[in-house]
C-alpha cells in the first residue's frame, strides 16, 4: 500500500493503481485543476493549468525533498512517498496567469455562449483565479465555423487543450482535427472538406471545457442551468451507455454520455445522442384505442384493462392457453418484461412467451480503444431473454410467432412494440391478422397497430424507470425523466394493471421480487448502483474509485457555490 | 413574559372629563381638519390629480418601474442578445425567451421571441439588473390595462413599441452593452 502526501494529509493508494498527482489528489478530496487532462486521453501537460510542487519524502530519514520547479500534476505519476503541495503561493500565481492567459485571448461572451453554467473557465475563474481580469483588449466577433454535421467551432474561445484533437485521433479514430498554425495563432480546425462526420463526433463536444465546440443540435435551444439532468441507459444498442437525459418543462434537450467504466466509459455515439426525435414526435400514440365496427373508437384506461383482462380471460377458458401469445419487446425493462410474462402465465401456464423482434443493423462498429457500437439495436434482449427463460424454456422467437400466426394457431395476442424505429411492415401486419384479439402496446403507429383491436399508448425509455441488462451481461437501473406523452400510461404501469396488483408500479419495488425467483437476477436483489452489476462474470468496477470518471465538472459548479454564498449571507 | 413581570408597565385608559363625555373637543378638533382641508382645496393646493385627463409627476421617471421595454440600438435592431440572464432572474418566471442564430453578420445570438406576462410580472426590476446588454427597461408607464388576459401578455414586437413610444421622454440608461456587437 503507496502511502502519498497531499497538503500534508496521507492517503492510501493501491499497489496495481497507476494514478497521477491529479487523481491522487482527488482521492485525497483536493481538487487540482486542469483543462487538457483526461483520464480517456492521452496525456499532453500543454494547458500548465495543473501545475503543482512534488516531492519525494526518504523512507529512512523521513526527510522530503522537493523538486525545484512546478510539475505537471497529469503528467507525474505518484509513488510510495510522493508529496504533493497544491495550495502553496507559487502554486496559485501560476493557475491565477495561467487562467489570465487564457482570457487574453477569451471573448468572455459568457452571455451568449452554450457552455456557460457548465464551462470549466468560468468556473475554475471564480475558485482558483484572480479577482479581477485585468485584460480588457478584446471585444467579440463572432467566429462560427461548421465543423461536421454536429459539430460547431467558436474559435476564439478556444483554450488550446487540444482534447478534441486527441479524442478524434486516438478515439474515434479518423482524426479529422487538428490544431493549425502557432503560438498565439494556433487554432483548431479541419481540412478543407473533410468535415468531423465520425460516429463519435458528439463527444468532441462534451470534451470541450469551454464553448469552443458547441453541439449543433443544442445550440441556443437552452440554457444549461434550466435543466435538469436524469440518469439513463441508452437504448439505442445493446452496449448500454450510461446516459444523463437533460430535461426542462417535459421537455428533453439533449442527451450526454454518464462515466461507467463496465459499460461506456466516457462516450456515447451520435446515433444515441441525437436520434431521438421519436420521443416527441407529433405522430405518437397519447390515447387508448379500441376497435369499434369498422373504425378506432378511444376508450379510457379503466375499462381497457377489464375488457382486455375479460377477452384473455374467454380465450383460455374456451379455447384452451395456447391459443394465447405474448411477444416480450426487447425495449421492455427486466421488471416490465417479468409482470407481463407472469401475468401471461398467471392466465394459463400454456400461455406462450414469444421474444420479440431483435433488430439488427449491420455489423459490430469497434473503435480505436474498444468502444463499440453494436449491430443489435436493443437494449435488454439479454434481460427478456432470461426472464422468458424462467418462465418458459422454449420460449418462441417473433419469426416463430409469425409462422404459428401463418398456422392460425393463436386467437389472441399480447404484442409489445416501443421500438424507436419502424419495426414491421404491412406484410407482418396481413400474417397476423387472422388473430382475433390484437393488443398492441407501442408508441409509434405500425401498420401492425393499425390491425389491432386493442392500440395501448406505451411510452419511450425516458419516460420510464427500470433495469436494462446489455450484451454483457451488466444490469444498468434508470430513472424517469419525462412525464408520459398526453395520456400514455408507463408500461410497467399498464402490466401491473392487467396481472390486478394495486397502486402506483415501482420498478424498484419489483425488482427485489425478480432477483428472488429468477436465479439469474439474483445479484441485483438490494438495487442496482450507479455503475450496473455484471450478472454474468459477478465483478464489475465502481465509477467512483476506479478513476476521476467525470468528463462533466470536477469541481462544484458556479450554481452550488453561489447557493452556498446565498446561505452564508442568510 | 409574564403578566407579573416587573418590566410591564400597565397604562390605564383616562378616566374622561364631563366635557370629554359629551364629545364636544373631539367634534370640533375633526372639522377644523376638514376646513384646513376645505379652505386649502379652495385655493387649488390638492394632491389629487384628474386621472387619466391629468398625469400624475414622478420624482424621477428613470427609476419608476413600469412596463417593460425592449431597447434597439442604432440600427434599430432588438438589443436583446437572448442570454436569458432576466428569465434567471425573474422571481415571478414571467419571462419566456427562444434564441436563436442572429440573422445579422455582426450578432451571434438574438431573441426569436420575446415574451413578457405582465400581470405575472411583480415589476421588481430585477430583469433591468441582470441584463448584460441594457436591452430591457423599465419605463415609468404605469397605466396598464387590458380587456384580456392575452393582450397583458407583451411579446417582442409590443415591447419594442414601447420603447418607441417612451424613448422620447426616458432616454436609455445606459449606452454601454455590446457584448455580442462588433467593437465596444
Amino acid at each position: 500500500m503507496a502511502v502519498i502526501t497531499v497538503d500534508g494529509r496521507d492517503v492510501q493508494i493501491g499497489d496495481d493503481e497507476k494514478l497521477n498527482c491529479i487523481q491522487a489528489a482527488d482521492r485525497a478530496g483536493v481538487t487540482i485543476p486542469f483543462y487538457c487532462w483526461h483520464p480517456g486521453l492521452s496525456v499532453v501537460a500543454s494547458c500548465r493549468m495543473c501545475l503543482i510542487e512534488t516531492g519525494q519524502k526518504n523512507k529512512d530519514t523521513g526527510k522530503v525533498e522537493m523538486v525545484p520547479k512546478l510539475v505537471p500534476g497529469c503528467q507525474t505519476p505518484v509513488k510510495d512517498g510522493t508529496v504533493i503541495i497544491t495550495n502553496s503561493p507559487k502554486v496559485k500565481a501560476n493557475q491565477q496567469f495561467v487562467q489570465e492567459g487564457i482570457l487574453l485571448d477569451h471573448p468572455v461572451d459568457c452571455p451568449i455562449c452554450d457552455q456557460a453554467g457548465e464551462c470549466w473557465l468560468q468556473d475554475y475563474y471564480f475558485n482558483f483565479g484572480h479577482k479581477e481580469r485585468q485584460a480588457d483588449i478584446k471585444p467579440f466577433t463572432s467566429d462560427r465555423k461548421e465543423l461536421g454535421e454536429h459539430v460547431t467551432l467558436f474559435a476564439d474561445r478556444c483554450v488550446m487543450c487540444s482534447r478534441c484533437v486527441r479524442f478524434t485521433r486516438e478515439v474515434s479514430g479518423e482524426a479529422e482535427l487538428q490544431v493549425i498554425n502557432r503560438g498565439s495563432h494556433a487554432a483548431i480546425d479541419i481540412f478543407p472538406g473533410f468535415p468531423i462526420d465520425n460516429h463519435l463526433s458528439g463527444n468532441v463536444n462534451d470534451l470541450c471545457p469551454v464553448g469552443a465546440l458547441c453541439s449543433s443540435d443544442f445550440l441556443y435551444q437552452q440554457r444549461v442551468w434550466f435543466m435538469e439532468p436524469h440518469d439513463s441507459v441508452c437504448v439505442k444498442c445493446s452496449t448500454g451507455c450510461s446516459v444523463q437525459l437533460h430535461e426542462n418543462h417535459d421537455k428533453l434537450y439533449r442527451i450526454q454520455p454518464r462515466f461507467n467504466p463496465n459499460a461506456n466509459e466516457w462516450w456515447m455515439c451520435d446515433k444515441g445522442r441525437f436520434e431521438n426525435q421519436y420521443i416527441d414526435a407529433p405522430e405518437r400514440i397519447g390515447g387508448v384505442k379500441r376497435r369499434g365496427r369498422d373504425q378506432f373508437e378511444n376508450c379510457d384506461w379503466p375499462a381497457a384493462i377489464t375488457e382486455i383482462q375479460r377477452c384473455l380471460q374467454d380465450l383460455v377458458t374456451h379455447q384452451g392457453g395456447k391459443t394465447i401469445a405474448a411477444v416480450v419487446s426487447p425495449f421492455l425493462t427486466v421488471e416490465e418484461a417479468y409482470l407481463l410474462c407472469k401475468y401471461f402465465k398467471g392466465l394459463s401456464p400454456e400461455a406462450t412467451l414469444v421474444l420479440g423482434k431483435i433488430p439488427v443493423d449491420g455489423q459490430d462498429e469497434v473503435f480505436a480503444k474498444g468502444f463499440t457500437i453494436r449491430a443489435e439495436k436493443c437494449p435488454n434482449r439479454r434481460g427478456v431473454e432470461e426472464v422468458l427463460r424462467h418462465f418458459q424454456a422454449d420460449f418462441m422467437t417473433w419469426d416463430q410467432f409469425l409462422a404459428q400466426a401463418d398456422a392460425k394457431r393463436w386467437k389472441g395476442a399480447y404484442i409489445t412494440g416501443l421500438y424507436p424505429e419502424t419495426w414491421n411492415d404491412e406484410a407482418d401486419a396481413n400474417r397476423i391478422d387472422n388473430i382475433s384479439l390484437k393488443i398492441v402496446q407501442d408508441f409509434s403507429p405500425s401498420p401492425i397497430a393499425r390491425k389491432a383491436t386493442f392500440v395501448l399508448p406505451g411510452v419511450t425509455f425516458a419516460e420510464k424507470g427500470g433495469c436494462y441488462v446489455n450484451h454483457a451481461g451488466l444490469i444498468q437501473a434508470t430513472d424517469w425523466a419525462l412525464k408520459p406523452f398526453e395520456a400514455a400510461h408507463i408500461d410497467g404501469q399498464i402490466f401491473s394493471d392487467l396481472a390486478g396488483r394495486r397502486g402506483l408500479y415501482q420498478p424498484t419495488a419489483i425488482m427485489p421480487e425478480v432477483a428472488a425467483e429468477i436465479p439469474f437476477f439474483a445479484r441485483s436483489a438490494s438495487g442496482v448502483p450507479d455503475g450496473g452489476l455484471n450478472l454474468v462474470t459477478g465483478s464489475e468496477k465502481s465509477p467512483r474509485t476506479s478513476q476521476l470518471g467525470t468528463v462533466t465538472h470536477p469541481i462544484p459548479t458556479f450554481r452550488t457555490v453561489a447557493s452556498d454564498m446565498l446561505e452564508v449571507e442568510s | 413574559m409574564q403578566a407579573n413581570d416587573p418590566n410591564i408597565q400597565w397604562v390605564e385608559e383616562p378616566q374622561l372629563g364631563w366635557t370629554g363625555r359629551m364629545y364636544l373637543t373631539p367634534i370640533i378638533d375633526g372639522l377644523t381638519i376638514t376646513l384646513n382641508h376645505f379652505f386649502k382645496a379652495a385655493k387649488g393646493d390638492t394632491f389629487t390629480v384628474q386621472f387619466p385627463e391629468e398625469r400624475p409627476k414622478f420624482g424621477n421617471p428613470l427609476i419608476y418601474r413600469g412596463v417593460h421595454r425592449l431597447n434597439k440600438d442604432d440600427e434599430g435592431r432588438v438589443k436583446c442578445v437572448a442570454c436569458f440572464m432576466c428569465a434567471t432572474a425573474c422571481p415571478a418566471h414571467c419571462i419566456d425567451i427562444v434564441g436563436t442564430q442572429s440573422p445579422w453578420e455582426d450578432r451571434e445570438k438574438y431573441p426569436q421571441s420575446f415574451v413578457i406576462d405582465e400581470l405575472r410580472c411583480i415589476f421588481c426590476g430585477m430583469c433591468e439588473e441582470a441584463c448584460p446588454v441594457d436591452a430591457i427597461e423599465l419605463t415609468s408607464m404605469f397605466d396598464l390595462t387590458g380587456a384580456s388576459r392575452e393582450e397583458m401578455i407583451f411579446d417582442k414586437e409590443k415591447l419594442l413599441s414601447v420603447y418607441d413610444q417612451t424613448i422620447a421622454a426616458e432616454p436609455m440608461k445606459s449606452k454601454g452593452g455590446h457584448a455580442a456587437g462588433k467593437g465596444a
